[in-house]
């Protein structure tokens, strides 16, 4: 019923009574005479007590602790870099094609970071060369993607949960029936639609499919972190919606949205692969992990390597992003703090 | 008969017309009159049909006097809660008046509504949950300052928020710190330098003090009575503790079931109560005294609190009350003074058997 | 003394005198990010059939860590026991195996929680849930089983059991949902029953009548009770001896009426104190001064002494033993025990 139980002083959870960490002698003999208690001040390491902390200092603090954290953000920047850059890290032209020469050529290891280390396609192409400037595009589409369903559900999720009624069945309606499409099926569907199929369209396609399950994670979000006391609060103190939205409710209720984002990354950048295996997401003058596995299929037998290294680089970006997902999850999770 | 119950106290003696009249001092500064709050019970996901209402609060009428202190008493599901979220216009009202001042406040929005609210404010249960943790200390305390700009000029509001830190006997210093790093007794403070901030007339305390711990309960009333001094604050404190309420308040007003049943001066209610709910409740509450134990006599209440979706006819507590008579069935007692009662005992309270207990 | 037990219950393989459970110098602490958590610190304390002890003491004392190592429900790690003995019948639970533990719980110690909503399944009726203990512990089948559950549900008074055999958790109010915790609780008789705050989520006409129905069990089945509350009043209503807690240890242990007539440690005297009186209306209350501790950064000496109006310097640098308290002659009062090195004089100017 509206009434609230008593909430009483429980000891249960012994981890509670850390909270104050510093904080024992923060009761101060107030200039007006008002204050209650005299404290015995007893100044616990000076040089930490300055040092405010909030809780996304206190998850970065923590986070850099982790080594999954280190290893997926190291490997996150190089594909990054990678990305923006792949002349850095191969001089040789990705479709430069030399079937004489070249045709299935083996992996050559003393090649080190040269056109015919990872070998040569059944174009003559280096595969090294082609792996480095794939990454662009599946890192392209996975940023991309995932910022605009960010974005998109974020907002379209904020509004459901912060003004419920006919806006929240309206949109709780339609993610309902996104959620019923399957998300290769459907950007099969509506790539197929598009005249030209590149990058963008890509991203469009799975942008379009992928925000309501933002929507839906940050709507929950949204629910419990209004009925929150200090949201009540807020209002108690006259506080606009905007205020309430921007500065109450999206800070506490963002790091749900933001776990959720950073794992599905990983699949949008899977999903862009496989339409491109398919033939329809990019295709052949695209350079893209998804395009080489699918051209690399035809000559599995004879050449196992041409599809082992776009598949392998693949498999590591989707990995780090999962990972990254995962070492956030647990730095931001409030159970554990 | 049950009227016979009544311990006569005698005439009313001129100190007591005195008591009486000091009670009743001051202006009212908020009138509630037959206010009303019900919870529609909807069925259906899409086309939502009404099929009953939670009557949290129902038909609930009181002053509140300039300066005093109102405590509300009452179990959980009382209504209680709901009564201070409808006083400070955080749920529409679904009936009735609630006049600040004269002015009537109840069907306030926009503008309107935020300058009233400068005027009450609240102090939060739970000092876990109701300081934003992604906001400093000064942001939290400087926010009402925010919203309400013409109260403190920008350039002084810093000094404000320290103001406000030293006046509930934190360190200004502190300014920069996360709620997280506070116990729950030092969350409170900041809960109450918040509502402070707009230098209200009215503060609302939602059980203050029932999520701290025992030794430091006593430090955030003291802290509460000093700042009605200071301020000339009127309090409407919301408690289930009997004992603290009596400590703080001048008045008290026991709910049940969405509604007032007995409304008097602390020692009108406490050692002159006349509804049995009251002194049910009143026995009831552990002493922590073990002689006292055996001494007292105390009533057990059977069964539990009815439903507020289905509250009984007539009068709500005659399900529970021993005294209930087939007159209780049919009839809403109203909420006044019985004429046969003298003395203490002759305050409002809702039973058409309004009696004292004869030992107590 | 005994003889309710004779009648309910067949008699013991071994006949034990001595307390039911013994817990001696226990230490717990957890092992957390920001460094070693010291919950409890050197515990002693015990429990004979028939017997109520209150133990009293605010959030971080260390009263619940106490209860769930009794009961080995603690997540280890992050907690840890690095010393101390818990004794049932006079064998050391912590040395049994967790095949042994495991038939201890529930079958010989019971434990009832603050929070019965959430300590039953919501997706189960009551009474299935009350009949598994049978089934699971002493082999019934379902029929019986449900008998069985309905009886348990009649001895805490839950009306028309019967009927309300099939209802489920939410379906019943606060106070009945902490019935059937008493009654699951019961149920396969156990020896001791420890119960965490058992009334504080509820209502005080409620509370009223859960005690009371506990009262008069642990009377009838003749059982220790372990009464953990930071509740001053319930205390005084209930217990035979109490035993004060404060940031890990005990500090003041005596029978309930010395307790509350004359407290001989100055934390119990404190709390006492800061319950608002009747002639105290409109002054101010009395108010132990600052926090309670970090259990992180325990004071050095008495835990109390940074708080104590009686401290000196002694009591920044050692550590009060649990002292016995005596009479002006010297007799000493028996159960009476305060950590304080100025127990005479808290003794006296009470």
């Amino acid at each position: 019923m509206p009434d609230r139980n008593e909430s009483i002083p429980d000891d249960h959870d012994p981890l509670r009574n850390i909270a104050p960490t510093d904080s024992d002698h923060l009761d101060y003999v107030g200039q007006q005479g008002l204050a209650v208690e005299q404290e015995t001040l007893i100044e616990p390491d000076p040089g930490k007590r300055e040092q405010a902390r909030s809780l996304w200092g206190d998850a970065w603090r923590d986070l850099r602790r982790r080594p999954i954290f280190i290893i997926s953000a190291v490997l996150i920047v190089l594909l990054i870099l990678i990305a923006i850059f792949p002349s850095l890290f191969t001089s040789t032209d990705p479709r430069a094609s030399d079937l004489t020469n070249n045709y299935l050529r083996r992996p050559d290891w003393s090649d080190f970071f040269g056109a015919g280390w990872f070998g040569y396609d059944g174009q003559g192409r280096s595969i090294y060369a082609r792996v480095i400037y794939g990454a662009r595009a599946s890192i392209t589409v996975g940023i991309c993607v995932t910022l605009a369903v960010t974005l998109l559900g974020g907002l379209a999720g904020m509004s459901a949960g912060y003004f419920g009624g006919w806006m929240d069945a309206v949109i709780s309606r339609i993610t309902d029936i996104f959620f019923g499409i399957p998300l290769l099926l459907g950007a099969l569907v509506l790539l197929n639609a598009f005249a030209t199929r590149n990058v963008w369209s890509v991203v469009i396609a799975l942008a379009f499919l992928g925000w309501t399950q933002l929507a839906r994670v940050m709507r929950g979000s949204v629910i419990t972190v209004k009925q929150s006391d200090y949201v009540v609060a807020g209002r108690a103190l006259g506080a606009g919606t905007g205020r309430l939205m921007f500065r109450h409710i999206l800070p506490n209720a963002i790091a749900p949205v933001i776990v959720v984002a950073t794992i599905a990354l990983g699949g949008y950048i899977t999903a862009e692969a496989t339409l491109s295996f398919l033939g329809i997401g990019l295709q052949d003058p695209t350079i893209s992990w998804g395009v080489d596995i699918s051209s690399a299929q035809k000559v599995i037998r004879q050449a196992p390597f041409v599809l082992f290294f776009p598949a392998a680089a693949l498999s590591i970006t989707v990995l780090a992003f999962i990972m990254m997902g995962d070492a956030v999850r647990d730095a931001l999770d409030p159970k554990l703090r | 008969m049950t009227v016979n119950g009544a311990t006569p106290l005698g005439a009313t003696t001129p100190e007591e017309v005195a008591f009486a009249q000091e009670v009743r001092r001051g202006e009212p500064i908020l009138e509630v009159r037959d206010l009303r709050k019900h919870f529609p019970l909807t069925r259906g996901v899409l086309f939502k049909k009404q099929v009953g209402a939670v009557k949290a609060v129902d038909g609930v009428s009181f002053d509140l006097m300039q300066g005093e202190t109102l405590g509300i008493v009452g179990e959980s599901g009382c209504g209680k809660s709901t009564l201070a979220k409808v006083l400070m216009n955080l749920e529409p009202a679904s009936a009735g008046s609630v006049k600040y001042k004269g002015e009537e406040i109840s069907r306030l929005s926009g503008s309107a509504l935020k300058a009233v609210r400068r005027n009450i404010q609240m102090v939060f249960q739970d000092p876990y949950t109701s300081l934003n943790p992604r906001m400093t200390v000064g942001d939290i305390i400087g926010e009402p300052f925010e919203i309400h700009p013409e109260v403190a000029p920008k350039g002084d509001r810093r000094k404000a928020v320290q103001d406000l830190l030293d006046v509930v006997g934190l360190n200004p210093e502190y300014i920069n710190r996360y709620p997280h790093q506070f116990s729950g007794g030092q969350r409170q403070r900041i809960g109450i330098a918040r509502g402070l901030a707009l230098k209200p007339e009215i503060i609302i305390c939602d059980e203050p003090v029932s999520a701290l711990d025992v030794s430091v309960q006593a430090q955030v009333i003291n802290l509460l009575e000093q700042l009605q001094a200071e301020f000339e604050l009127s309090y409407m404190f919301i408690a289930h503790d009997l004992s603290i309420v009596r400590h703080i308040s001048d008045r008290v007003g026991v709910m049940y079931l969405g509604r007032m049943v007995e409304i008097g001066s602390d020692l009108e209610i406490y050692d002159h109560a006349t509804h049995p709910y009251t002194q049910a409740l009143l026995s009831a509450v552990p002493v922590p005294d073990p002689t006292a134990r055996e001494s007292r006599d105390r009533i057990v209440l059977v069964g539990d609190v009815p439903s507020p979706a289905k509250p009984p006819s007539g009068c709500r507590f005659r399900t529970r009350c021993w005294k209930a008579q087939e007159k209780c069935e049919r009839e809403d007692p109203a909420l006044t003074a019985r004429e046969w009662l003298e003395g203490r005992a002759r305050h409002d309270s809702a039973c058409h058997f309004a009696a004292e207990r004869e030992n107590i | 003394m005994s003889t309710v037990a004779d009648q309910t219950r067949p008699a013991r393989e071994e006949p034990w005198t001595g307390p039911l459970l013994d817990v001696r110098n226990l230490h717990v602490e957890f092992r957390t990010r920001d460094g070693v958590v010291r919950a409890v610190n050197g515990v002693n304390y015990s429990v004979a059939a028939g017997e109520t002890l209150a133990v009293l003491g605010e959030s971080g004392s260390g009263k619940s860590v106490t209860a769930q190592a009794i009961m080995g429900i603690l997540d280890m790690p992050p907690a840890a026991i690095p010393e101390g003995e818990i004794l049932y019948r006079g064998r050391d639970m912590l040395k049994m195996s967790k095949e042994e533990r495991r038939k201890i719980r529930g079958q010989k110690i019971a434990m009832i929680f603050q929070d019965a909503l959430s300590s039953l399944n919501p997706v189960l009726p009551v009474g299935f849930q009350l009949g598994e203990m049978y089934r699971a512990h002493r082999g019934s089948n379902r029929k019986e089983a449900k008998a069985k559950a309905i009886e348990l549900m009649d001895r805490v008074r839950i009306p028309a059991a019967r009927e309300r055999v099939g209802d489920y958790p939410h379906q019943f109010s606060g106070g009945m949902r902490q019935r059937i915790m008493i009654a699951m609780a019961l149920a396969l008789e156990p020896d001791l029953i420890i119960a965490d705050e058992p009334t504080t989520a509820l209502d005080v006409t409620v509370q009223a009548q859960v005690m009371d129905l506990l009262a008069e069990l642990q009377a009838e089945y003749h059982m220790g009770l372990i009464l953990i509350t930071h509740d001053l009043g319930v205390v005084a209503d209930v217990a035979d001896k109490i035993a004060v807690m404060y940031a890990g240890r005990i500090v003041e242990t005596a029978p309930v009426h010395d307790l509350y007539a004359r407290p001989a440690h100055p934390y119990t005297r404190g709390l006492l104190d800061s319950i608002p009186r009747l002639d105290q209306k409109g002054q101010e209350l009395y108010a132990i001064k600052g926090l309670p501790p970090n259990l992180l950064r325990i004071p050095p000496g008495c835990a109390f002494n940074p708080r104590c109006p009686r401290a000196q310097e002694i009591c920044r640098h050692e550590v009060p033993p649990l002292a016995q308290v005596t009479e002006d002659d010297g007799t000493p009062v028996a159960g009476r025990g305060s950590a304080c090195f100025f127990w005479k004089e808290t003794l006296h100017d009470g």
